[in-house]
């Protein structure tokens, strides 16, 4: 692989980890709801993903029950915030925080140990293209679901009841209520599915892309995920474009590195933290537009008393 | 669900205080269940969370070292939180102080003046200040989200820091470590008694406290924040400026997160190096809420995580327990807690009705 070729695949591969989380955190603002623990679920899945994968070989099950915790930690958070009604940034906070900790009690005696790294899959004779093919074609399996679930997310926001109800819910619970749709179920389940995506999205991290446990390795990619989904203005095409460019910086470091170029490694490590500020600030700016765009009663509670 | 949850008509005076409280015994049982799960002993580890931090002098004092920057940052964050801004970068806050402090004793490396310490307090506090101020201005200008800012100015000042004793400022006789010099006695606070690391930088937070006291509770000033922050419009009606909340908010809490991280570099740790946070900055979101944004139940809840803390290193080596434990139980308290305030406002009514269900049981 030519180190085009290398950084190029690589940006694809880096920037599932961040598509997974922010389809999941999308799913669950367009209903309402602001979880701002995904850095958290995240780490724990990766942590247990990680231990399910080096105990038994098996990166689906390893996969599976890093789902499974992930959507367990979105549970508690579901039922503080919205059974409990607490306030949904600071519940945030707190269920991320206790999952960070949990994440290092976890895989408190899997430091540094690594399992054996997965093939992609190759697809035949597109995969012999020059430059597109390793690019686009041998990916792992993962990636491909990834990219597709955002379309069929996209799809479903826009096109299906489903996506009605979800999308009424997070406009104006009380009119949603009022029109009949299960309001409280539905914040859950939008909830427990971004659970669910940032549970594979720290198995992917931890399982797949780098192969090895390491307490802190999220190391703040939940957190991008979350300015991601304001990025792309709760929209999947422009989230999974916004995906693509962090993965594409993330890597700066490492493309950086073996062309032997002088920066400092902390200034390449800051990059990602960098232009999230200041992509953020400029999307940001137009505040007539972010407020069209984003779920009008994202991060309020919803109490079940009629309008207000 | 077999109850809902009905507004009071008054808040409940009484689960004011019985929330931390209930919070405190929730998180110590589901703690202690989870401790049991991972086969570690419980009885041991609970005795060192609460008792041993109590059981000699000194002790007692290292609880205090921690209960003076969790006081300080987590009373600035409190006025923010009150006014609706959102600022979890104190850590970040925390280590631009503690660097910008340093500054002083790494340039100054042979000077004895007397002059050293009150120039470390300056350069720490306008330090963290700067870095708050950049999460400020962005919001005010460019009304970008001041969460995802300043937590991202965090691991911005966090790799600043790791440059900073890599590189340029990396003690030279080090043997390589990321550290600085050791400080000179005219740079660090004196200690309050022989043989402890609690020191005099000990009065700050006391001073801190009492100055957001009055500001809050009997200065007009505390006012303009809380409307700014509850309700933007009547803010704006009443001729106050929610900008001027934003910034009042982050640079009060970068001032205390930079005195902070000052005071560490200049007491317990005398030098500058990777852990010069703790954590502090993270934990005194906790004490902030624990504390129901109170400058007086601040007090008590910093004092309590102090006691977590100092009991989480005892447990580190009487019962082998990692310090990330110390966090989840950190983690629980506040989920514990955020859940349990909501029966301040709130009252639990038993759903008569069975046919109904929760979801729909308010549509009539």
């Amino acid at each position: 692989m030519s180190t085009l070729e290398f950084f190029l695949a690589g940006t694809f591969s880096a920037a599932t980890i961040f598509l997974l989380a922010a389809l999941g955190e999308l799913v669950a603002e367009k209903s309402g709801v602001l979880n701002l623990s995904v850095e958290g679920m995240m780490a724990v899945s990766a942590a247990i993903g990680f231990l399910v994968t080096y105990e038994t070989g098996n990166h689906l099950l390893g996969f599976a029950v890093a789902g499974v915790a992930g959507v367990l930690i979105s549970l508690v958070f579901a039922l503080t915030t919205i059974t409990f009604l607490a306030n949904q940034v600071a519940s945030g906070l707190a269920v991320g925080i206790l999952g960070l900790g949990l994440s290092a009690l976890i895989g408190r005696d899997y430091e540094s140990l690594t399992i054996p790294s997965t093939d992609g899959i190759q697809i035949p004779v597109l995969s012999e293209i020059p430059l597109i093919g390793p690019v686009l074609f041998q990916q792992n399996l993962v990636v491909y679901m990834t990219f597709l679930l955002a379309i069929i997310i996209g799809y479903t926001l826009k096109h299906t009841r489903l996506g009605l109800a979800i999308r009424s819910t997070g406009e104006n619970p009380h009119a949603a209520q009022a029109l009949g749709f299960p309001v409280f179920l539905i914040r859950y389940g939008c909830v427990a599915f971004g659970g669910l995506l940032a549970g594979f999205a720290g198995a992917y991290a931890s399982t797949i892309y780098t192969p090895l446990w390491a307490d802190g390795m999220i190391a703040g990619r939940g957190w991008i995920a979350v300015a991601l989904v304001v990025f792309g203005t709760w929209k999947t095409g422009r989230i999974a474009f916004g995906a693509l460019l962090f993965g594409m910086v993330s890597l700066g470091e490492l493309i950086a590195q073996s062309m032997g170029a002088s920066i400092p490694s902390q200034l390449l490590s800051s990059l990602p933290y960098i232009v999230t500020i200041v992509v953020l600030a400029i999307i940001s700016t137009d505040k007539a537009r972010m407020r069209l765009h984003s779920p009008f009663s994202l991060g309020e509670t919803f109490d079940g008393t009629e309008g207000r | 669900m077999p109850f809902k949850l009905q507004r009071r008509e008054h808040a409940s005076r009484l689960m004011l205080i019985a929330a931390p409280l209930s919070a405190v015994v929730l998180s110590t049982i589901v703690c202690s269940g989870l401790l049991f799960i991972l086969n570690k002993p419980v009885g041991q580890t609970l005795y060192s969370f609460f008792i041993a931090p109590f059981e000699n002098f000194y002790s007692i004092t290292e609880v205090f070292l921690k209960f003076g920057p969790l006081l300080l940052i987590a009373q600035a964050l409190a006025v923010g939180f009150r006014a609706k801004v959102w600022n979890i970068g104190a850590e970040g806050q925390m280590i631009v102080g503690a660097i910008a402090a340093s500054s002083v004793p790494v340039y100054f490396v042979d000077s004895t003046s007397d002059w050293l310490l009150p120039a470390m307090i300056i350069l720490g506090a306008l330090g963290g200040m700067a870095w708050a101020a950049i999460a400020a201005f962005l919001k005010t200008r460019f009304n970008a989200n001041e969460i995802l800012v300043t937590l991202m100015l965090t691991s911005i000042a966090l790799q600043l820091l790791y440059y900073l004793l890599l590189g340029p400022w990396k003690d030279p006789m080090g043997f390589n470590f990321p550290q600085t010099v050791m400080f000179q006695n005219e740079a660090l606070f004196e200690p309050l008694f022989s043989g402890v690391r609690l020191n005099t930088s000990i009065a700050i937070p006391i001073i801190f406290t009492i100055v957001i006291w009055l500001f809050m509770e009997r200065h007009f000033g505390g006012f303009k924040l809380v409307v700014g922050g509850l309700a933007p419009q009547a803010a704006t009606y009443a001729g106050f400026s929610a900008k001027k909340a934003v910034w009042v908010s982050l640079l009060l809490a970068g001032f205390a997160a930079g005195l902070a991280g000052m005071s560490e570099v200049a007491g317990p740790i005398g030098q500058l190096q990777r852990s010069v946070t703790s954590g502090y900055g993270y934990s005194a979101i906790i004490v902030a809420y624990l504390g129901a944004l109170n400058p007086l139940g601040i007090v008590f809840a910093a004092f309590f995580l102090a006691v977590l803390q100092i009991g989480g290193d005892v447990a580190l080596v009487s019962a082998n327990l990692p310090i990330s434990a110390v966090h989840v139980f950190q983690g629980l308290l506040l989920i514990f807690y955020l859940a349990v305030y909501t029966l301040v406002h709130y009252q639990f009514k038993p759903i008569r009705s069975a046919s109904l269900s929760a979801t729909s049981d308010h549509v009539t």
